[in-house]
């Protein structure tokens, strides 16, 4: 394009080519660029992993408090009994009260499933685990009462919501008393709220970090190639072209600190994995570190991503205009 | 092709580099820009390249007012307009063919045409058997010539020159002169500023001097010289 002479064509136009041959140009230029922008980093390989360093182990963290977060969620979710309520029968209700109780609890939309334990079953479990077994053959008649073990939906299976079914529960007149052992389940929500929020915060401070730690990096890379850039703006290259081979190096940066901070994560989990799997054992846990999955190591390396490139356009944007030929 | 209409330019600070500087270089014509250092020779190149802007009066290039454009419309402008400078501006990390191609690289063309033009302008300079070396393994007139083939390597309307024979011999200097009356006589305006006097006195080409940042003189070299 020419402004001042306009019989006057230039570059593309010159050779009448059609758009998909365009599109083809534009695209190889972009390679060409980012691969020259990739063989720079090379170039200085010090450096430049420094930087990588930077954004790989400043993802690392918060995905690492990520997943083991993910995986106290899965502990809750597995934990169905913890939302389990356990209702006593009152004495004296017969078993066709009881048959009564259950089909109007199977209405309920709250519950799932229920359960229901006769005084012999309990009594018989009870001998089974509790190693009492010849002292509670001397006793004349079954001192246990008769227990319902309800499962609530999903959805009425968290701390909250579970005491308010409970209240509901006990409301029945066969119910004599009603339990739900929900505290330690309530200290572990709770604990983890917290622990989310810890983690969101940790990875903005450190993702805000990393932005200005690879627009700082960038600026110095610009400083350097100051009379380069000094040249082509002579000889009429746009500020975009001059641009663009320094977002590729952010780029760059970003897609190697995401593939860093993979196998960075997956060496802490490993390390990890024996002493939460101590503590695990302790909650009488199956353990599985349910680790890196497609999605997490996709949002890794997009937000390592992001930052590289978020990082250099920032510099770039402040810096290249600055550059004017003397 | 260049006019110039009462064009002042003061830099902040106060310092007047040019004061209603009225010319007219013609489509074609190759003029000679001379003066003490300090006279405003640079800055009038400036002004042309659009790397300053004058604070008074117009500059117009090919009957286009030069205030209209836009910044982003700067790098746009330089593509007509082949520039070569007494310190070369080479990439001193890129061989003498990367160097000569960059403009062209810059403006899209195919890597074909690339090859070709590159080819074509380094041998019009008589540098083709050291395309690959590295500017710092050449000798400053080399150099220079590096510096001319870029500039001409887009065929541009418009080819200026600051102190193109700055650090160079006269045998050098008057090859590199010769170089651009090949360029003139291919059609495009040139315009060199220099104060190489002896230079310009051996020609018979139009000169403009500059003195204090006033134009005090417009004509053939040879009313100069009557005067001295």
């Amino acid at each position: 394009m020419s402004i001042l002479f306009k019989s006057r064509q230039s570059g593309a136009q010159q050779s009448q080519i059609s758009k998909q041959q365009k599109l083809v140009m534009w695209f190889t230029s972009h390679v060409r660029q980012a691969i020259t922008s990739f063989g720079e980093l090379l170039r200085t390989p010090a450096a430049s992993f420094m930087t990588i360093a930077v954004l790989g182990l400043s993802i690392t963290l918060p995905s690492t408090l990520y997943i083991l977060v993910k995986n106290l969620d899965n502990i809750s979710a597995n934990t169905q009994d913890a939302a389990e309520i356990s209702l006593f029968i009152r004495e004296g209700a017969t078993r066709a009260d009881v048959d009564q109780l259950i089909k109007r609890l199977r209405t309920w939309p709250e519950i799932d499933a229920l359960q229901y334990i006769s005084p012999e079953d309990a009594l018989q479990e009870f001998k089974q685990q509790s190693g009492f077994g010849s002292a509670i053959d001397a006793l004349q008649s079954n001192p246990l009462p008769a227990v319902l073990l309800i499962y609530p939906t999903e959805k009425h299976g968290s701390p909250a919501a579970a005491k308010f079914l409970l209240n509901k529960l006990t409301q029945e007149r066969e119910i004599e008393l009603g339990k739900v052992d929900i505290e330690w389940l309530e200290r572990l929500h709770a604990i983890m709220a917290v622990t989310n929020e810890l983690v969101t915060m940790i990875a903005v401070l450190l993702f805000v970090s990393v932005i200005l730690i690879v627009g700082n990096t960038i600026r110095l890379n610009i400083f350097n190639k100051r009379n380069e850039i000094m040249v082509m703006k002579l000889v009429g290259a746009t500020d975009g072209f001059i641009q663009r081979p320094f977002l590729y190096t952010g780029l760059w940066y970003g897609v190697l600190g995401g593939i860093m901070s993979w196998i960075t994560v997956a060496l802490l989990l490993w390390w990890m994995s024996y002493s939460i799997g101590d503590i695990l054992t302790l909650y009488r846990q199956e353990f599985v570190l349910a680790g890196l999955d497609f999605a997490t190591l996709n949002t890794m390396l997009l937000m390592s991503v992001l930052m590289g490139l978020i990082g250099s356009a920032i510099s770039v944007k402040r810096y290249v205009d600055q550059i004017e030929p003397e | 092709m260049i006019k110039f209409v009462d064009v002042s330019k003061t830099y902040p600070g106060g310092q007047r580099a040019l004061s209603k500087v009225n010319f007219h270089v013609e489509p074609g014509e190759m003029v000679f820009l001379t003066g003490h250092s300090g006279a405003g020779k640079s800055t009038m190149l400036k002004l042309i390249s659009l790397m300053e802007r004058p604070t008074v009066g117009k500059v117009f290039i090919n009957g286009h007012d030069l205030s209209h454009i836009s910044r982003h419309d700067v790098a746009y402008i330089r593509r007509d307009i082949g520039m070569i400078f007494q310190n070369h501006q080479l990439l001193m990390d890129k061989s003498v063919f990367d160097n000569v191609a960059l403009p062209l690289i810059i403006e899209g063309y195919p890597r074909k045409q690339i090859q070709s033009r590159v080819q074509a302008a380094l041998d019009r300079v008589g540098l083709l058997d050291k395309k690959w070396n590295l500017p710092a393994t050449l000798s400053g007139g080399e150099q220079q010539r590096v510096g001319i083939a870029r500039a001409v390597v887009n065929r541009p309307p418009i080819i200026l020159a600051d102190e193109p024979t700055g650090n160079l011999d006269p045998a050098l200097s008057w090859e590199i002169i010769r170089l651009f009356e090949d360029f003139n006589a291919a059609g495009a305006s040139v315009f060199i500023a220099t104060h190489d006097l002896g230079l310009i006195a051996r020609m018979q080409y139009r000169t403009l001097t500059l003195k204090g940042g006033q134009m005090i003189n417009d004509g053939l070299t040879e009313s100069w010289q009557d005067r001295k």
